[in-house]
């Protein structure tokens, strides 16, 4: 038998599993982008406020946004939206506030996650400004209400006329 | 022990047979050693698996709680399910592909034999790893198989044992098929091109290279969890900006594919088998090629019929209905390849042909049921339900298991150098037959109204199919006794067995002696 031959085939069949491996890994970034350019899985877009002011203001049409909250694993948190709903004109920039409060008598650190429901929607959706965006940090028994700037894009399908956005508050461990 | 006319002493370069001792299944590098240790470790992994269904069962047998509690339960199904896919299914088939390739090509041994004995023994160490884990703080893993985060993450002390207990068995199973491909491109008899392999070599080199490009997903899957719990990265959790579901795309990127590494080296087996107490050859040997090329390829771009529930886009469920669906058709056209060569054969019924009859038959069924599941809006109500696990069971037992007692039975023989007494064998079917579709037949009924799956405890309703399945499953259980009793009385003595051993065998593994040398084909036959 030559076993010398085996080495280039072998070289070759080594490195489909750890070519693989790596793959495993680069389905991250590509999910990621994936569900972005899509807005599968509620991933809500950003966008700037220069970038805002030029989408065009529909004011003959009206949609309904909805706030939900939660939080993750009973966290030690009061957190709700300041109003429930909004009746909001596509491409007109809107503002609202979530309250929330720590009960802990120790200072904490939540990151919210978004969400945007129907699927649909969830690439017309725009936040110019959030405090998702970054974690927010709270002291021992610290109240406050933080804000969210969002538009619609006029582009917005016939079909959606309620949007909900929700909300689930996350405690950072480790911070 | 017989020698090939054709070779002479000095053939076998002084090397006359086996180590003496232990140690001789220690250092080994001889495929048919490496074989029977890859067997005996699933055999054993069979009753250890075995036994945890059978606390599931006993705990199903009522409706309430009775003899484990909750946490315990899970902890079972959980470890059922990796000891039977990891320890017990895929050791099985890694073992007759060590027995079988090199026979059935006219190789002198595996390509790599060292690294053959690697694959092997790095085996129980992942076993007791695993295993071992049942007796740490917080009992062993219990947040299913599927190892779903953020559920998993909540797993005590055995969370590394189980992260690295898979690394373990990933890179056995990965070193295994490249040994694999390897002996199969390299070491084939003179003559012997790609369309005149046996099958079951066929079937096992496409599951090789399904294995070595899932398996590392797996194990960056893994890692991936791993590194969530203990170095704060944040790839499913979504505080930190990642997402559980992501885990669900890539476990199951590999998960899919990894029912078929269970599944297609059983197929290849059938096709062995049924030519053989046919008395015919196979009908349609190149469509059985490229059947199970074709469902090889498919099984990569399915994945998420497992999670049609997540909240995937209603384009995505169509494809994934679609694309899973497709998969009928190669797999339709096996199962009427095997009923077109049994068609005006001459048929005896001898128990490996039982076993592979049984085999195509409750593989059927077990494939219908997954067309059931394939269809995305009923997929809705099946999700999760004893429908699944009825439907997973039987292409697992009666499909993979079945094909593994078929193929044992087939070999014995020609392993051993004996008979297996046919009559028990028999009994062995017939109880294995009739018991396994007691438990898993009636698990469709209590699926399809509502019970939902990996629970201790159910609604009275329920209690009556239950019942009948926990019996039928404590007489599986106990009828796979009489398997271990038929094998080893096999191996101890018997009656001697010819080198064809079977009327209709063809093929070169029938040319050798039974049991055949330590050493065979060191001058590889030539195929006209």
């Amino acid at each position: 038998m030559e076993r010398h031959s085996l080495r280039p085939l072998l070289m070759k069949l080594f490195a489909i599993p750890i070519l693989m491996f790596g793959f495993g890994y680069l389905m991250v970034p590509l999910y990621n982008v994936f569900c972005e350019v899509t807005g599968l899985n509620g991933k809500t877009g950003r966008l700037s406020a220069a970038e805002a002011s030029l989408l065009q203001e529909d004011l003959s049409r009206l949609v309904k946004i909805q706030f939900v909250t939660s939080v993750n694993q009973d966290g030690p948190w009061d957190f709700r939206p300041a109003e429930t709903s909004m009746m909001v004109h596509p491409g007109k920039p809107y503002t609202t506030k979530f309250y929330a409060y720590n009960r802990m008598d120790k200072t904490l650190v939540s990151q919210s996650i978004p969400s945007v429901a129907p699927i649909q929607a969830t690439r017309y959706f725009k936040k110019t400004e959030c405090f998702c965006f970054i974690e927010q940090k709270f002291n021992a028994s610290e109240a406050r209400e933080m804000p969210v700037t969002f538009v619609i894009n006029p582009q917005l399908p016939e079909d959606v006329d309620t949007i909900i956005l929700s909300y689930t508050l996350f405690t950072k461990t480790g911070t | 022990m017989t020698v090939p006319a054709d070779l002479t002493h000095e053939d076998y370069g002084g090397h006359h047979g086996p180590r003496k001792g232990l140690l001789r299944w220690v250092t080994t590098t001889n495929h048919k050693d490496i074989g029977t240790l890859y067997l005996w470790f699933s055999l054993i992994m069979l009753f250890v698996g075995g036994a945890m269904a059978m606390i599931i069962r006993a705990e199903l047998f009522q409706p309430g709680l009775q003899l484990v509690n909750p946490d315990f339960f899970n902890q079972m199904t959980t470890m059922h399910a990796l000891v039977m896919i990891f320890g017990a299914v895929m050791p099985a088939f890694v073992g007759l592909a060590n027995w079988m390739i090199p026979l059935m090509i006219g190789a002198p041994d595996m390509a790599l034999p060292r690294l053959n004995n690697w694959s092997f023994w790095i085996l129980p160490f992942a076993g007791t790893l695993l295993l071992s884990s049942l007796f740490v703080e917080g009992g062993a893993p219990a947040g299913g198989w599927t190892m779903y985060p953020p559920l998993v993450l909540q797993t005590g002390a055995a969370f590394p044992m189980l992260i690295f207990s898979v690394h373990l068995l990933g890179i056995s199973s990965i070193m295994g098929s490249i040994n694999i491909i390897a002996t199969i491109m390299n070491l084939r008899a003179p003559g012997m091109g790609y369309m005149k392999m046996p099958l079951f070599v066929w079937t096992w080199f496409i599951t090789a290279f399904l294995l070595i490009a899932t398996m590392p997903v797996l194990a960056g899957a893994v890692t991936m969890l791993l590194t969530d719990k203990y170095f704060g990265t944040s790839f499913f959790n979504a505080a930190g900006g990642g997402d559980p579901v992501m885990f669900q795309h890539i476990f199951w990127f590999f998960g899919h594919p990894e029912v078929y590494i269970l599944i297609l080296p059983a197929f290849g087996i059938a096709s062995q088998i049924i030519p053989t107490f046919a008395r015919k050859p196979l009908f349609g040997y190149k469509s059985m090629v490229y059947a199970t090329a074709s469902i090889a390829v498919l099984s990569f771009i399915v994945w998420s019929h497992h999670m049609f529930t997540v909240g995937l886009p209603v384009g995505a469920e169509l494809f994934f209905m679609v694309s899973t669906m497709l998969i009928a058709i190669p797999t339709g056209v096996k199962v009427f390849n095997w009923v077109a060569t049994m068609w005006r054969g001459s048929m005896t019924f001898e128990t490996p042909m039982l076993f592979a009859i049984g085999f195509i038959v409750l593989f059927t069924i077990g494939g219908f049921s997954g067309l059931m599941l394939a269809i995305a809006p009923a997929d809705f109500q099946y999700q999760d339900s004893y429908f699944v696990v009825a439907h997973f069971h039987y292409v697992l037992v009666p499909g993979a298991v079945f094909s593994i007692m078929a193929a044992s039975y087939y070999w014995l023989p020609k392993w051993t150098g004996h008979m297996y007494d046919e009559k028990l064998g028999k009994l062995h079917f017939w109880l294995s037959a009739i018991f396994v579709n007691l438990v898993f037949f009636p698990q469709h009924f209590l699926g399809l109204a509502g019970m939902p799956r990996r629970i201790p405890d159910y609604a009275v309703q329920f209690a009556d199919f239950n019942m009948i399945s926990s019996i039928g499953a404590m007489g599986f259980g106990l009828s796979q006794l009489l398997f271990a009793y038929i094998v080893i009385k096999t191996v101890r003595g018997g009656a001697k067995a010819s080198d064809e051993v079977w009327e209709g065998a063809q093929g070169l593994e029938w040319t050798l002696s039974s049991p055949p040398p330590y050493h065979s084909f060191s001058v590889q036959p030539v195929i006209r």
